[in-house]
């Protein structure tokens, strides 16, 4: 089903996606907030700009953006998948619990904030390019990888990376020399043991984006992880 | 380029106001009257009007005076009395005061806004004007008749406010001379840059934290002297850690920035666009807690919180980037003079 986004307000667009059916092509999408927020098993892709918090709290549906995405990405989802062929703005995976971001271009400020995993749920972030500063700050689970394509001489991430990190991990396509972790975090060589788990994940960002995995893989890894189950532990409170 | 069209960039901005304020700057805006200040003013009434009108009359020569002519409409209600008048400073209030013209113009807005219950300057600049009241902003821009002005920058604001009270004086843009700001964010320094500026005669009167950021710029830029960047790493001062990092010469001039005006640094979540004569600075927080996106097609540069706002107007837009915290983005148009 199509819908012409233009002049719907973001509860008129939602309405028509919960009725379009399974599969629905949105165009003409305009700054519409909350587009998907917590829905399941269907398949949206979406011309335009979609607005903040684009697939919040989704729950199983599959999201493609053919451009940029704004602010707030994947504001807590739960499962299923958001593409996005374009760049991020901030806050991409906002406190996300499960479910998979690819990103094509650069993602903003503090992307996978509050990230989380419990269970089975495993959230994963992919960014095509660089990120910005504050990435996967507060990060208590699951995986941010930041592949660096096209970054040419810029750093790979901005400053501040993994600050207050305590859980999940943050694999950086790059040796990393010119990036600043804080003291609770260790920053080393990914070992090939560790990078295999991702090889499905850098595959499928292949198929979507047209890249090659032997070429990503032909430079070395940085993997960050906190330096044990609760670096802070003395900071507060003794516990 | 037309308010219009500022207008229609901000419709699809509309959810991120609640009514509680909208307001437009713009440059250009007064060529025939270019030479002379353009005092906007809300007036409570008509008594308060004439009391405002004599003090004006004591100190500048009213070249015209008029009504700002507005559209009636069902969305805007309860407006004030608003006029304008194009002026210029008497040359005998000057000599007495000791004063430049842009100092006599500030003094007398204070005045005004501190002292003449019931009548506000909202606008006193050359060449410029802020157009602004209660209402949602495109609702603001069709009330004023922003159409029928050309400029050659305007900016635009929607308000949702959290902590003060949505009133006609309260909208953005803040403005002082040809200064304008507009302020998406709040301002958790507030207290400690008020009492700051209140040390060099700014009074804050206006019951919302933005105004407080104009009167800073105003004190950095026009009376410190300073330039545009480096009045952004006063108030977007890197971190220590950060400064830290950066070559001898420029830690130097970081840290005096950051040592001598520490009263001014801005704490708390803020994205701001600074109007001038001549330009645009946007600028956000260190931290980067708002968002801000920047986009140019041929001879325009779009600055907004959103993408979609600039997608509105150009669709085409290229080059589109996200400034980091604190990385002031200039625009001069001409060179600064326009």
């Amino acid at each position: 089903m199509l819908i012409n986004a233009s002049s719907l307000s973001y509860q008129a667009l939602n309405e028509a996606i919960r009725k379009g059916g399974i599969e629905c092509r949105i165009e003409g999408c305009l700054g519409q907030r909350f587009i998907a927020a917590g829905m399941d098993s269907r398949r949206i892709s979406i011309d335009g700009i979609p607005g903040n918090a684009l697939g919040a709290y989704l729950n199983g549906a599959n999201i493609e953006v053919n451009g940029n995405a704004q602010d707030a990405v994947g504001d807590t989802m739960n499962a299923g998948t958001i593409v996005v062929h374009g760049n991020v703005g901030d806050a991409a995976g906002y406190a996300m619990r499960g479910g998979a971001i690819y990103i094509q271009g650069n993602a903003g400020y503090r992307a996978g904030v509050h990230m989380k995993a419990y269970g089975d749920r495993l959230p994963m972030i992919v960014i095509g390019g660089r990120a910005g500063s504050f990435l996967g700050e507060y990060q208590a689970g699951g995986v941010i990888v930041v592949l660096g394509l096209h970054a040419g001489e810029q750093s790979i991430v901005g400053n501040f990376p993994c600050t207050g990190m305590h859980g999940g991990k943050v694999f950086l396509r790059s040796d990393c020399r010119d990036v600043r972790f804080p003291d609770q975090v260790t920053a080393r060589p990914a070992p090939p043991g560790e990078l295999e788990p991702l090889y499905p994940v850098l595959e499928r960002f292949c198929e979507l984006f047209g890249e090659d995995v032997e070429e990503l893989l032909d430079v070395p890894f940085t993997v960050a992880t906190p330096d044990s189950s609760t670096p802070y532990r003395q900071m507060y409170v003794a516990n | 380029m037309s308010g219009q069209s500022v207008i229609e960039s901000m419709k699809p901005m509309h959810d991120r106001s609640n009514g509680l304020g909208g307001g437009f700057a713009g440059y250009g805006i007064y060529p025939e009257y270019r030479d002379l200040f353009a005092l906007h003013l809300f007036f409570r009434d008509n008594s308060c009007r004439k009391t405002c009108e004599a003090f004006l009359k004591e100190r500048f020569d009213v070249v015209w005076a008029e009504e700002i002519p507005v559209r009636k409409m069902p969305q805007i209600t309860d407006e004030p009395l608003i006029w304008r008048y194009f002026a210029s400073p008497l040359r005998s209030a000057l000599r007495a005061m000791q004063v430049d013209e842009k100092e006599f113009v500030v003094r007398a807005a204070m005045r005004i806004n501190q002292e003449l219950t019931g009548a506000h300057v909202f606008s006193c600049g050359k060449n410029m004007g802020v157009f602004k009241g209660v209402g949602y902003p495109e609702d603001i821009g069709e009330f004023y008749r922003l159409g029928e002005y050309r400029g050659y920058c305007w900016t635009a604001h929607g308000r949702y406010p959290t902590n003060t009270p949505g009133w006609w004086g309260g909208a953005h843009p803040f403005a002082l001379l040809d200064y304008s700001v507009v302020h998406n964010g709040e301002i958790s320094s507030y207290d400690a840059n008020r009492r700051f500026m209140e040390m060099f005669g700014y009074q804050c009167t206006l019951q919302t934290d933005t105004e407080v950021i104009t009167y800073m710029l105003d004190y950095l830029l026009r009376r410190q002297g300073l330039s545009l960047s480096e009045a952004a790493a006063v108030m977007a001062a890197p971190f220590w850690s950060t400064i830290a990092r950066r070559p001898p010469e420029e830690r130097e001039v970081l840290t005096y920035l950051r040592t001598v005006f520490s009263g001014l640094l801005v704490t708390g979540p803020f994205s701001i666009i600074l109007g001038f004569d001549g330009g645009l600075m946007a600028l956000n927080d260190r931290l980067k807690l708002r968002g801000m996106v920047v986009g140019e097609k041929e001879d325009l540069v779009y600055v907004a919180s959103e993408e979609a706002a600039i997608r509105a107007i150009a669709p085409d837009a290229e080059n589109l980037y996200a400034p980091m915290g604190g990385e002031p983005v200039i625009v001069r148009v001409k060179e600064g003079a326009y």
